[in-house]
């Protein structure tokens, strides 16, 4: 395999009972690259990265990422893997150093290395300041730069961010965007992202697919989407195109349940 | 530009490696969780208020009563143990719950997607129970002095009571993370839990010896984990009482079981998240 890809998926299938929520995915991104996934409320985003990131077992299929297959070699897998949930992973109840000093001993970084990353990661996201506060006292872009920080913290060569900037107001929607550039030109980290804010998609990715039932309805840069429908058509064309009627069918109760308290969280 | 193979961190490979991981995991864990209680105790006060109503009411209308024969001591010494057991058990067996919140913010997700053992994160869990149930032993020490109990203080005695008692706390801990794995909702779980502490409780040696239970109860309370905490305690924390099995088998049991169901939680956690 081409040792540029750090993510790879054939056919990777998962079923909850008679729901397929991911349908023979077959996907490839390579170092460096942002890449989008879109999609309605229950496209299958959220489980494709749950799969990526060992959290969920496939079906059927594989996926490789970082160079070594999920089901296989969890282990390795997590070991150079980054991941930030949907849901509010910090815990409140902690200082933000406190949390990443958690994050470096599961991870296994050695002590005397330990507070000087946690010194440099709290400083690149903008928390030195707040580092020994609760984090429960955090704005929600206060929280989600302490989320990136922990998920980067063991300098994963893939990170994983599901809907990053979900309850964000714009000026923390947009720290969260450079952070996550720089990380990318800095260490040639892949990010996966996914997200239903086509802003965020035009913006932040490089590449996009759009998932739709299960599966990738579309792949491409932005532009390339973008152009296949006109000259004039914006993201949001692109989406309604491929989405089409579904939106408003789409996303279970759980998953909306889930989005909106997150927002809550977070604001 | 690194590639994804060499920014590797070094894989260990001995199994004195492994063991260490595990332990320094189990400890990472169990330090966050003794952090945020010592940031909120509260909890652990609330906790001294059952076993001070079993201890000053039950325990001194039975002393009154001698309905109970318990041999050379008197009822409130018999049942002191026993009150620390069912503190160690009401305490552990709602641990679950904080699994469950965590499962519902997402911090587990964070602790699964890490290359941790799944045994040490576990691990760690049932390690903060042990320290919790300590803070308990020490609040039942407190209230049996005040009611006239004598208690063992011989450093022997005290350090053996404080390794049962995290002994104890641990194995009812994990088993309320298994039914957290299994129920999965705040909800259900608050209906089991309420469902399984009385049982434990009454069907167990904690209020009343083994002796004067028919068979059939006597039967179910050899089953019951609780029955070996109390008998360890028995014998070790009241001057002048004595375990029935003896406290080496006392351990050796928990010990057993606990080892059961940290092998069990340790495969049902990660189906937390899915």
């Amino acid at each position: 395999m081409d040792p540029d890809v750090v993510i790879a998926t054939a056919a990777l299938t998962r079923r909850f009972d008679a729901l397929v929520a991911v349908d023979r995915l077959d996907l490839e991104v390579r170092q460096g690259v942002i890449f989008g996934l879109l999609g309605p409320n229950g496209a299958g985003k959220t489980t494709t990265i749950k799969m990526l990131t060992t959290l969920l077992p496939p079906t059927s299929g594989s996926a490789w990422v970082a160079g070594f297959e999920v089901a296989a070699r969890p282990r390795d897998v997590r070991r150079r893997i980054g991941y930030v949930p949907q849901l509010v992973s910090a815990d409140g109840g902690l200082t933000g150093r406190e949390n990443l000093s958690l994050s470096a001993k599961l991870y296994r970084i050695p002590r005397a290395e330990r507070r000087e990353r946690i010194g440099a990661a709290l400083d690149f996201m903008g928390l030195a300041p707040a580092a020994d506060q609760l984090v429960r006292t955090y704005s929600g872009g206060m929280i989600r730069r302490l989320e990136l920080a922990q998920a980067m913290l063991h300098q994963p060569s893939v990170l994983f961010l599901d809907e990053p900037t979900v309850g964000l107001d714009p000026l923390a929607r947009r720290a969260v965007w450079e952070r996550l550039e720089e990380l990318r030109s800095r260490r040639g980290t892949a990010i996966l992202i996914t997200t239903h804010d086509m802003e965020e998609a035009d913006a932040l990715c490089d590449e996009l697919g759009i998932m739709h039932q299960g599966r990738v309805a579309a792949l491409g840069t932005p532009e390339e989407l973008k152009g296949r429908i006109g000259p004039e058509a914006t993201l949001d064309d692109v989406f309604a195109q491929i989405a089409g009627g579904t939106i408003e069918a789409g996303g279970s109760y759980r998953d909306v349940r889930r989005t909106r308290s997150t927002a809550r969280r977070l604001n | 530009m690194t590639s994804a193979v060499r920014a590797a961190p070094p894989v260990a490979s001995t199994d004195a490696a492994l063991g260490l991981d595990f332990v320094r995991q189990s400890l990472a864990i169990a330090e966050v969780e003794v952090r945020k209680l010592s940031r909120d105790p509260t909890e652990l006060l609330t906790r001294a208020v059952q076993p001070a109503l079993w201890l000053v009411v039950f325990g001194q209308v039975f002393t009154r009563v001698r309905a109970i024969p318990t041999g050379d001591l008197s009822y409130i010494e018999f049942m002191a143990p026993g009150v620390l057991a069912q503190s160690v058990l009401f305490s552990a067996i709602f641990f679950g719950i904080a699994a469950i919140w965590e499962r519902d913010l997402g911090i587990i997700h964070k602790l699964l997607v890490s290359p941790a053992y799944r045994g040490a994160l576990v691990m760690g869990k049932a390690l903060s129970a042990g320290l919790r149930g300590l803070t308990q032993a020490v609040i039942v020490y407190l209230l049996a002095l005040v009611m006239g109990v004598h208690l063992r203080f011989a450093p022997a005695a005290l350090l053996g009571v404080a390794a049962i008692v995290m002994l104890g706390s641990a194995l009812f801990a994990t088993f309320s993370l298994i039914v957290a794995c299994v129920v999965k909702t705040r909800e259900r779980f608050m209906g089991i839990g309420q469902v399984l502490t009385m049982p434990l409780f009454f069907a167990s040696n904690a209020i009343y010896p083994l002796s004067i239970m028919p068979a059939w109860l006597r039967g179910v309370a050899r089953a019951n984990p609780l029955t070996y905490l109390v008998d360890a305690l028995r014998g070790l924390m009241v001057s002048g009482g004595h375990s029935v099995f003896g406290a080496g088998p006392d351990v050796l049991v928990q010990a057993a079981v606990f080892a059961v169901l940290l092998t069990v939680a340790a495969r049902l956690y990660p189906g937390l998240v899915r």
